[in-house]
């Protein structure tokens, strides 16, 4: 009864003019970003991040959580068309997508993908809404070790998976750590880091980081090269954008598959879509009775990897709203826009903010529905954004880019900040150090030394308080396993080998 | 550069900025009368990103087959990071408009090798765009100089 009324006033939330108007825009920016290779979701919402605060909140967290789900939408748009994935959750869906194009079924595969988008996301948001507020009860019991255990154990998890080398993936979420160190101590009133900077005296701003190493660095990136794809036609008439009846018979699977897969791998910190759309396509062909076909232009290839990429959106969404720690970068950029208009993500985050929890939630289901009559009707407009030039495209992300720093803080070395950042971006990008666990590391490491602190203050300073509470204790074997398993041989293989695939 | 170089070379970097926060972190309380201090935190995150960049210069050095990385390209970005950094060090002197349309037309006429008359009109639109958009109808204050500036 609680979930019903609050997803009532939800929708009363939802449905006001203004906040359908952001949630209308979301989706939209959100499908634009997708369907453009290069720019993923995190780039754009951190580069809007600062114009969002003259905003009333919740239309702002619909706004960028429509982005969030819409890219995932318009994704799958250019890895259709283009066999160039517009994000890096769509990569799996080229391998079916661009086959189907070429077969002359571009429709049917925009059309498949929408619908399994639309099938998934809905589920992903049902999945979000029915799981929070418990996990919000449970998580009501936790006090400060068991925080620092639960972050150290996503922290983890990001680790694992962010790339090839965890090596890497751990000194960059060290260079987060030490980044989110920069400033004044809370506890002391000690600077540290600052290099006698008084800009530096309140820390380096979130969106300073993130716009410098999403957005800069995905520009430079993108740089490298003046080759531009062409793409295959998109039909014409709604009529050829929709799938047969076959088709959809033979995707019930799939449907069903990238919804709870998607969702349950959302929730594991550190797996995001991408990884959420690779397992649902590895399932897929797995149980399929027609595993020959995949690569070739199955549509079950496009359904199940194109539902889960959806579906996780709301399982990513439950550890951020419930726990405060987010799985992946673009949740830790949405934390740091919550944190940012004054809100606490966390176990009392649904109970002390129900309009804006709600809200969203209502807003998601209302987003769905708007993306699948978008999708499906507006598609050939949607690629056309494709033919943006780049000489246009690019140095209008580096003005929105600088004028969205500068109109948060006022001052040019905050501007400077970004340049280096973007620097800093760029050559990781080259040396294959991974970009997420830096964020992460950034956006957790306030709240992580804060909660060590405290919960050795809560001890007087005897660390077994980690190992003697049974969440801590629990959590923080999980993540010590996780850190072991490079010198588990078989288990690294096994690891190299799913990131690979 | 091939990876092992790369891998070297960041490695060592990242040792330099371990040893720089070990040091800091020294000056600081380890432990206060309320509990850890200020250096506490940062003590220990600092000796795992020593032995961490340690472990990467070793692996870096005892690596038989060096995979490369593949820099071309690279001069591009630069060169447009270049002239980023260059402009927004000019917005003090020129303000954000003058300096986001000349960094426009750069890009413009040398990364993309389009026609001045073509990077013109580009770099006008956009710094033009922004002005109006952000200055004049936002109120957001951007870097200015001159006529420029809002009132």
């Amino acid at each position: 009864m609680d979930i019903l009324s609050g997803l009532m006033q939800g929708f009363a939330v939802a449905l006001q003019p203004v906040n359908l108007l952001w949630c209308f825009v979301g989706v939209v920016l959100g499908t634009v970003v997708g369907v453009m290779p290069g720019l993923g979701p995190p780039a754009t919402i951190a580069m809007l991040l600062p114009l969002t605060f003259l905003m009333n909140p919740a239309g702002a967290m619909i706004m960028l959580a429509g982005i969030y789900y819409g890219a995932k939408y318009g994704g799958s748009t250019t890895s259709i068309l283009l066999n160039v994935p517009g994000e890096s959750a769509s990569v799996v869906t080229c391998l079916d997508g661009y086959a189907m194009a070429r077969k002359g079924r571009a429709g049917a595969a925009l059309g498949i993908a929408a619908i399994a988008s639309f099938v998934a996301g809905t589920v992903g948001v049902l999945g979000l809404m029915l799981i929070a507020p418990p996990l919000a009860k449970v998580a009501l019991a936790f006090s400060a070790p068991e925080y620092f255990s639960l972050m150290a154990f996503g922290l983890a998890m990001v680790v694992l998976l962010a790339g090839r080398s965890m090596l890497k993936a751990l000194l960059a979420m060290l260079v987060g750590l030490w980044i989110a160190g920069i400033g004044t101590d809370p506890f002391s009133t000690t600077s540290r880091f600052t290099f006698g900077r008084l800009e530096l005296l309140s820390g380096v701003d979130f969106v300073v980081v993130a716009i410098g190493v999403f957005a800069l660095a995905e520009v430079l990136a993108c740089m490298e090269g003046r080759a531009e794809g062409q793409a295959l036609p998109v039909p014409k008439g709604l009529r050829n954008l929709l799938p047969t009846l076959q088709d959809l018979k033979d995707c019930r699977f799939a449907f069903v598959n990238g919804s709870v897969l998607g969702f349950l791998i959302g929730v594991l910190p550190g797996a995001g879509s991408t990884i959420a759309s690779f397992i649902s396509y590895g399932v897929e062909k797995a149980v399929s009775r027609r595993p020959q076909e995949f690569g070739k232009g199955a549509v079950e290839g496009v359904a199940a990897p194109e539902g889960a990429n959806n579906s996780e959106t709301g399982g990513a969404l439950v550890p951020l709203l419930t726990l405060g720690i987010p799985g992946s970068g673009t949740t830790a950029v949405l934390l740091a826009a919550l944190v940012l208009w004054g809100f606490k993500p966390g176990p009392l985050f649904i109970s002390e903010n129900p309009s804006l929890f709600w809200g969203l939630v209502a807003s998601m289901y209302i987003g769905n529905v708007m993306l699948l009559v978008l999708n499906l009707p507006l598609v050939p407009l949607f690629a056309q954004v494709l033919r943006t030039p780049g000489f246009v495209l690019y140095p209008l992300i580096l003005g929105i880019s600088i004028v969205g720093v500068y109109s948060v803080s006022g001052s040019l070395f905050d501007v400077s900040l970004v340049v280096a950042f973007g620097l800093l971006g760029y050559l990781m990008r080259k040396l294959d150090y991974p970009a997420a666990p830096l964020v992460l590391g950034l956006v957790l490491g306030g709240a992580m030394e804060r909660a060590l602190r405290q919960s050795l203050m809560m001890s007087q300073g005897d660390l077994s308080i980690l190992a003697t509470r049974p969440i801590c204790a629990v959590m923080l074997s999980l993540a010590l396993l996780i850190l072991l398993i490079p010198s588990f041989n078989k288990l690294n293989a096994w690891r190299l080998q799913a990131l690979e695939e | 550069m091939r990876a092992g170089n790369a891998d070297l070379w960041s490695g060592l970097a990242l040792a330099a900025l371990a040893g720089y926060i070990i040091v800091q972190a020294s000056g600081w309380d380890y432990t206060g009368p309320d509990g850890p201090g200020a250096g506490f935190f940062p003590l220990w995150y600092g000796i795992a990103m020593a032995a961490l960049s340690a472990a990467l210069v070793a692996s870096s050095v005892l690596r038989s087959a060096p995979e490369s990385v593949d820099w071309r390209g690279a001069g591009r970005a630069f060169t447009v990071w270049l002239a980023l950094a260059l402009s927004v060090a000019a917005f003090k002197l020129v303000g954000f408009v003058i300096g986001f349309a000349a960094l426009t037309f750069f890009m413009v006429v040398v990364m993309y090798r389009r026609p001045a008359v073509v990077a013109a009109v580009v770099a006008v639109a956009l710094a033009a765009g922004f002005y109006v958009l952000f200055q004049r109808l936002l109120d957001v204050n951007l870097p200015c100089v001159w006529i420029f500036c809002p009132g």
